[in-house]
């Protein structure tokens, strides 16, 4: 047969980006939300993006994981294309992470419980060998001591930490994070954002829509600016905060400098 | 000096806040107009009390065997005593009385370890009791196999048939509930105007007029000849009535879970079902405990009406013996058994409800 299988996701080459966002449009109903936004991320890259509230942020991060559905254009994900065929969405599952701003645990399981159910109904791995990596992922986010309790027992920051260890046992290799520290009390911000960095270093592919301008200094690569559903601005780090190019930009950075 | 205060040493509470003084104080006696209502209601509890009391106990009669050892002028209970395996049994033969006590005997000791703590298979008993069990059940009340004698359901009656009602009654109108409030919720447009449609049209319906239906009309359609349960069919009406109103309650619990935990769970690739059987469904219904407890509840005291189409639930046999000449005018007596035996199981229900919501409940709300 010369016809190509198109169940069959395409296996990722090492030049491949991880990422590609091409021409993507999202509309709700009849609010056009997303425009033309083009993307491409490459391995290892970590990616910071801001913008003021309502510009669009959220829902560019969810269509790639297709917790929002894109209307026109294209995202690929490790070489598999997003569309309506669910077995491209498990894929690109597979792969991508995320971490949410109200952490999003499932409050009637235990922390360790948390990390498990996915690999053992997902993954089909046996409990044992799920909670060995669930712990080793507790320990990886330093908070192995907690893992026989239920998240409404631990703070904001322990909560986001292990939702953090909990997109990790699944093994990604993009993680998304929206904006993970807005729901924290400020002395708590400092130890989530210091996971974050680790799992930087550790040369994990990450994007983060966050206004920590501090974190994004450090660790990130690249920072997009958005507003009203466009990228206004793309810049490294020291380029966009200490000259940047647009209006907006200039505008959205001296609120919150 | 030194700036390092010693710290201030826990001191026990004042006397007039602790203790029975402490109580009595702060919930009854808090303010004059306070003070004046409790007063009142004691005295109301007073006169109501000690009659009820002098009738229902200190008067009584209890044993005996005819209606001559009523001497007392208070509740002749003898009533009651010599009528109990009618209202129990129904008209279940005496000589296999054996079986409905085994049946149920069973069920208690199957569900016991249930309630321990310490108990590792609750799922696998479950399992069991939910799916086993009822051929057991059957096969010991309906007999005709095992060398049991045929008894049939026509005969059966009494507390036992209440319990066969509304137990089975309970056990099917919760998973069908369960579906159909996932129906209602369906991004599928024909799933979702199925469970809308069945769900409007039971709770439209009274149960009276659901269980004729079921008595009277459904023959009337079915082919000449077919012999088809009439306690089947109220069975059937009743668990697709009460099914109804599950839903809604089921529903109520669903709509409360915040969307972030659908996604958390999409994010992490689980399916639909699995989605809703991990993750919504277990929080769901934690949170309409009381729902479905009422329902239940409801459930079991309306299986009374089944009485209206010629089953003899425990209501219909002490309303049937009213009516023996040689027991005339003990309705009261009756109907107070009646209704303690309904109170005792409703409330055991509550109470357990009760407990299974604290042992649910995992840290903070939120
Ligand atoms: N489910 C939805 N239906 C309709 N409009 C939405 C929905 N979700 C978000 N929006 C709108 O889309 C815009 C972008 O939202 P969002 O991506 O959450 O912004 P950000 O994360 O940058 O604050 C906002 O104006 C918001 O009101
Ligand atoms: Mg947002």
């Amino acid at each position: 047969m010369s016809e190509p299988d198109t169940s069959k996701p395409v296996m990722p080459t090492s030049d491949q980006p991880m990422i590609q966002i091409e021409g993507m449009h999202k509309w709700y109903g009849e609010f056009h939300v997303l425009k033309e936004i083009n993307l491409t991320v490459s391995k290892g890259e970590r990616i910071v993006v801001c913008g003021p509230s309502g510009s669009g942020k959220s829902t560019m991060i969810r269509c790639i994981n297709r917790l929002e559905e894109h209307q026109r254009g294209k995202i690929i994900v490790e070489g598999t294309e997003l569309t309506d065929d669910i077995k491209h969405i498990d894929q690109i599952r597979r792969e991508v992470g995320m971490v949410f701003q109200h952490f999003n645990l499932f409050p009637h399981l235990t922390v360790l419980e948390n990390c498990c159910l996915a690999l053992i109904w997902v993954r089909k791995m046996p409990r044992r060998e799920a909670e060995e990596i669930g712990m080793k992922y507790l320990e990886r986010v330093k908070i192995p001591e907690q893992a026989r309790k239920y998240p409404g027992q631990l703070s904001g920051g322990q909560q986001q930490r292990v939702a953090i260890a909990r997109s990790l046992c699944m093994n990604p290799s993009i993680m998304l994070f929206d904006e993970p520290t807005s729901a924290l009390d400020p002395e708590m911000i400092k130890e989530v954002l210091d996971t974050m960095i680790e799992l930087a270093e550790s040369g994990m592919t990450m994007i983060c829509v966050t206004h920590e301008m501090g974190f994004a200094k450090t660790v990130a690569n690249r920072v997009i600016f958005m507003d009203g559903g466009e990228i206004i601005e793309e810049n490294d780090p020291e380029e966009f905060f200490s000259n940047p190019q647009h209006d907006r930009t200039k505008l959205f950075l001296s609120q919150i400098m | 000096m030194s700036l390092h205060k010693e710290p201030h040493p826990d001191l026990p509470p004042p006397m007039t806040s602790v203790g029975v003084i402490g109580w009595l104080r702060k919930n009854l006696f808090s303010s004059a107009p306070n003070t004046v209502l409790t007063l009142i209601v004691a005295y109301l509890i007073y006169i109501s009390a000690v009659p009820l009391v002098q009738w229902a106990l200190i008067d009584a009669d209890w044993v005996g065997d005819s209606r001559d050892a009523c001497t007392g002028g208070g509740a002749c209970w003898v009533f009651v005593s010599v009528r109990f395996d009618q209202f129990m049994y129904g008209f279940y033969p005496e000589s296999e009385y054996w079986r409905v006590n085994l049946a149920f005997g069973l069920l208690v000791a199957l569900m016991v370890p249930l309630f321990l703590e310490r108990f590792q298979r609750k799922g696998w008993l479950s399992a069991f009791i939910l799916f086993i069990y009822p051929f057991i059940a059957y096969t010991l009340f309906y007999g005709g196999s095992l060398g049991l004698k045929e008894v049939e359901t026509s005969l059966w009656g009494g507390l036992m048939l209440t319990l066969v009602l509304s137990g089975v009654g309970i056990v099917a109108s919760l998973p069908i509930g369960i579906v159909l409030a996932l129906g209602r919720r369906s991004s599928m447009p024909i799933v979702k105007a199925a469970s809308v449609v069945f769900i409007e049209f039971w709770r439209g319906v009274p149960l009276i007029t659901v269980l004729f239906m079921a008595s009277v009309m459904l023959p009337l359609f079915l082919p000449e000849g077919t012999h088809f349960d009439k306690l089947l069919r109220a069975m059937i009406g009743i668990v697709l009535f009460q099914s109804a109103y599950m839903a809604e309650v089921v529903r109520g619990g669903l709509q409360a879970i915040p969307k972030g935990q659908y996604e958390a769970a999409n994010a992490l690739g689980l399916s639909y079902w699995k989605t809703m059987g991990l993750i919504i469904l277990p929080q769901a219904l934690k949170l309409v405990i009381p729902g479905i407890v009422n329902t239940f509840i409801a459930l079991f005291k309306d299986t009374t009406l089944v009485l209206i189409i010629g089953l003899f639930d425990l209501l219909a046999m002490i309303q049937t013996a009213f009516t023996d000449p040689k027991w005339l005018g003990f309705s009261i007596e009756g109907y107070v058994f009646a209704a303690l035996v309904f109170w005792v199981f409703c409330f055991g229900m509550s109470r357990y409800s009760q407990s299974l919501e604290r042992k649910l409940h995992t840290g903070h709300a939120r």
